[in-house]
């Protein structure tokens, strides 16, 4: 349950949690210092009117102990926290010309992305930048614009780190009127955020951590390490080059997965009998030092099976999983040939490559479906092209395409109507309740954006809606387990529950009593439904033994040679 | 495609199209991948650098041979030379790209040279010479001569491409593959018969490595 409270956006739970033995410093935080140390429960009164702890009967008497992971501040409180802004956040009316759409960042002309002029306005009325350097200063990522032309500003943000480092300190977050800074270390490398969205310094951090996981996952957190120690002022653009992209396609899900935000992944809904048999032809497709089998379609993942021995030692993790399809979308634009590289899964073993195999199965690219394999031999992509024969000659012997086309327009999704409760908006509903071994993947619904959130820009909006309340369940200091929130344009609800978190859209005249009937007809419709929208009992399969059973322990050859 | 095995068909099998393996070397984006996109599917896009290496396999038919190439995609940063380095061995022919609007690039594809020369012996190997992106003609800063000059220095093909505007692409392949079967007649297709020597040298090659590590 703890592990819960700290699961902020998307990727890593705990956040907050600094019991890392390896990092030196101590961790000054605060979210409120004043409230914080003192209040450990839960569900403390209810202070704005959006909240209603209680106004539904919790099923579950034991209360979640959110609290317990988050270091206190007892020493220094290095946040400054002028003004609690979330809700202001973007509406400041600091920056000239700051309308709705520069609000979005849509007023910088997208164009290449070394090419922004990091000096404009557009640039800096973002939404969101996000940078990666090293400890000596070197710029090494930007989200917008070229790295190189914020070396002075990188330079500014590696003093402060340091500044307060030599006090024997870590900063963790400043707040201003309009903006939230988030500072991470994570080794060699300091990652900061800078935010207009209503995305907590929780939330914020766990995308930075997303971040730094995505340049492990091209590197190994032991090959970053050892380029740093070797020279401290290393470029390491020069091993990430091409990984830019990548990074920002990480960062543009975010936005607009919820995946990440709830730590756990997308299924395609399908009929379970089809899944299963899908299922049983990975396990059927196996090589000897295979470890992981994935079928996905984009980011949904249709089924993964896993090696019965790599299993005991670790569960494929939501995050790795998410990072890995960014990788394999991200880099196969054109969807031919087969791909063959390292990589690394930063939660199974972040100091290991595994060998993934890449290929996209049928020729029609409406209803491209990804075989990933990962193998601990570097030496396997014959083998494992030969799986792939089989996965392959499988499909078609299933007449997959026809399921997976779903009537020709895509990949099958479902609309909200399908609940059958007319006030019901979008949701997103992710279960805890699952068989035991179903726990290695923890996984979500949602159905497609309609209606009024057809726009990117009301999308983007009921996402900010959505990262809010998930930032107030899930706060540090003051977590709440239910949450009814009368917005402008709709009303929402948030619940998290032993069994379930779940997060529901209404339209904005819905009565509490509305909203609850709805909520009650729409867990009822999950359970009739979810054989068809997750994967329950996860395949797994036995293949020779020895090497997978320590995961990939060769680490990083490829790193040897670049160097 | 089978009426001729006129020539050198190697004993037994006369259905089946020679093989041949290609490794693309070179440093990053100057047009790989998108060389062999155009030769496989006639497109064009702005793609993302590759990650470790792409396979591809294309069938030609060269006077009246067909043959079939197993085209070895490597990537161009530096962090995934070690493990295409796994895929030079064995392989029929290579393919230097170079970007004509990039000296450095041409620096490169020299030094690939040097690699090759040191893995296999000149008959082992046929070697093409792309100097790509002629579409950037303005910013070109590798003279047609230049590159010339050195393919002839090595004996080795050479050609200018653009992937974009398709500009002797397929090309560029075809001698490839024509030189190949010419070597092919010549040896009197040790292709075949190649492969049970190249893996022994692949466990060897292993072997090594891990000694040196």
């Amino acid at each position: 349950m703890e592990a819960r409270g700290g699961v902020g956006a998307g990727s890593a739970p705990a956040p907050e949690a600094s019991g890392d033995p390896e990092r030196p410093f101590r961790v000054a935080s605060a979210q409120e210092p004043a409230g914080a140390p003192g209040s450990p429960e839960a569900c403390g009164p209810p202070r704005a009117d959006e909240e209603l702890p209680g106004a539904l009967a919790e099923p579950e008497k034991e209360a979640p102990t959110h609290l317990g992971v988050h270091e206190l501040s007892g020493q220094t409180s290095l946040e400054k926290k002028d003004n609690k802004g979330s809700k202001d956040a973007g509406r400041a009316g600091k920056m000239p010309g700051t309308g709705d759409g520069s609000q979005r960042g849509e007023l910088a002309a997208p164009g290449p992305r070394d090419e922004e002029d990091v000096t404009a306005e557009g640039w800096r009325s973002r939404r969101k930048h996000v940078f990666v350097l090293s400890e000596a200063g070197k710029p090494i990522y930007s989200r917008y614009g070229n790295e190189e032309a914020l070396s002075a500003t990188m330079g500014v943000m590696m003093a402060l780190v340091s500044f307060i480092q030599s006090g024997d300190n870590a900063i963790r977050s400043i707040y201003s009127d309009d903006r939230t800074l988030v500072f991470l270390q994570q080794g060699p490398l300091v990652l900061v955020a800078v935010s207009r969205t209503p995305q907590s310094a929780a939330q914020l951090r766990c995308e930075l951590l997303g971040v730094h996981a995505q340049i492990v996952s091209v590197l190994t957190r032991a090959g970053v390490a050892r380029v740093f120690e070797r020279q401290r002022s290393y470029d390491l653009r020069r091993l990430l080059a091409g990984s830019e992209r990548i990074l920002d396609s990480l960062l543009d899900g975010a936005e607009r997965e919820p995946g990440f935000l709830l730590g756990a992944v997308r299924c395609l809904p399908l009929p379970a009998p089809f899944r299963d048999s899908l299922g049983a032809l990975l396990q059927r497709a196996t090589a000897p030092s295979l470890a992981f089998s994935i079928l996905a379609a984009g980011r949904h993942l249709v089924t993964a099976a896993q090696e019965r021995a790599v299993l005991e030692d670790c569960r494929l993790d939501p995050a790795d999983l998410h990072l890995l399809l960014n990788l394999v979308g991200a880099s196969s634009a054109f969807r031919a040939g087969e791909v063959w590289a390292p990589v690394c899964l930063p939660r199974f073993n972040p100091d290991g490559f595994f060998y993934a195999y890449v290929s996209y199965l049928g020729d029609n690219t409406d209803y491209a479906i990804c075989l990933v394999l990962l193998s601990t031999d570097r030496e396997a992509f014959h083998a494992l092209a030969g799986c792939k024969r089989i996965v392959e000659e499988g499909l078609q012997a299933l007449g997959a395409s026809r399921v997976l086309a779903g009537g020709g327009v895509g990949l099958p999704s479902y609309g909200v109507s399908a609940v059958g409760t007319p006030d019901l908006r979008h949701f997103l509903y992710k279960p805890f309740d699952v068989p035991d071994n179903y726990r290695q993947l923890p996984q979500f619904t949602s159905p497609e954006m309609e209606g009024p959130y057809a726009s990117e820009c009301e999308r983007q909006r009921l996402f900010d809606l959505y990262y809010h309340l998930h930032g107030r369940l899930h706060s540090p200091s003051r977590p709440l387990r239910l949450i009814y929130h009368v917005a402008e344009k709709e009303t929402l609800l948030a619940w998290v529950t032993p069994k379930f978190e779940l997060y529901a859209c209404f339209n904005p005249l819905v009565t509490k009593s509305g909203a609850i009937h709805a909520v009650t007809k729409l867990l009822r419709w999950v359970k009739r439904e979810e054989d068809r929208l997750f994967i329950r009992y996860p395949p797994k399969y036995s293949t020779a033994p020895g090497p997978a059973r320590h995961g990939p322990n060769r680490t990083d050859s490829a790193l040897e040679n670049g160097l | 495609m089978a009426q001729t095995k006129g020539n050198t068909q190697p004993e037994g099998a006369p259905h089946q199209p020679f093989v041949f393996k290609v490794v693309l070397l070179g440093s990053s984006s100057v047009g790989k991948s998108s060389l062999v996109i155009r030769l496989i599917k006639n497109d064009f896009k702005e793609i993302l650098p590759t990650m470790g290496c792409a396979f591809f396999t294309q069938m030609m038919e060269i006077d009246n041979s067909a043959l079939k190439l197993e085209i070895w995609d490597t990537a161009g940063q530096e962090k995934y030379h070690s493990v295409c380095h796994l895929y030079f061995r064995g392989a029929n022919a290579a393919i230097l790209v170079y970007d004509i609007a990039n000296k450095d690039s041409f620096q490169r594809a020299q030094n690939w040279w040097k690699e090759l020369e040191n893995e296999f012996s000149p008959d082992e190997i046929v070697v093409i010479l792309v100097g790509n992106k002629t579409d950037l003609e303005d910013s070109r800063e590798v003279t047609l001569e230049e590159g010339k000059a050195f393919a002839e220095s090595k004996k080795l093909l050479f050609m200018e491409t653009s992937a974009k505007l398709n500009y002797q692409v397929t090309e560029a392949f075809t001698a490839l593959a024509r030189e190949l079967l010419k070597r092919e007649e010549q040896n009197g297709g040790q292709t075949q018969q190649g492969e049970p020597r190249v893996d022994l040298k692949t466990t060897r090659i292993v072997k090594n490595k891990c000694c040196l590590d």
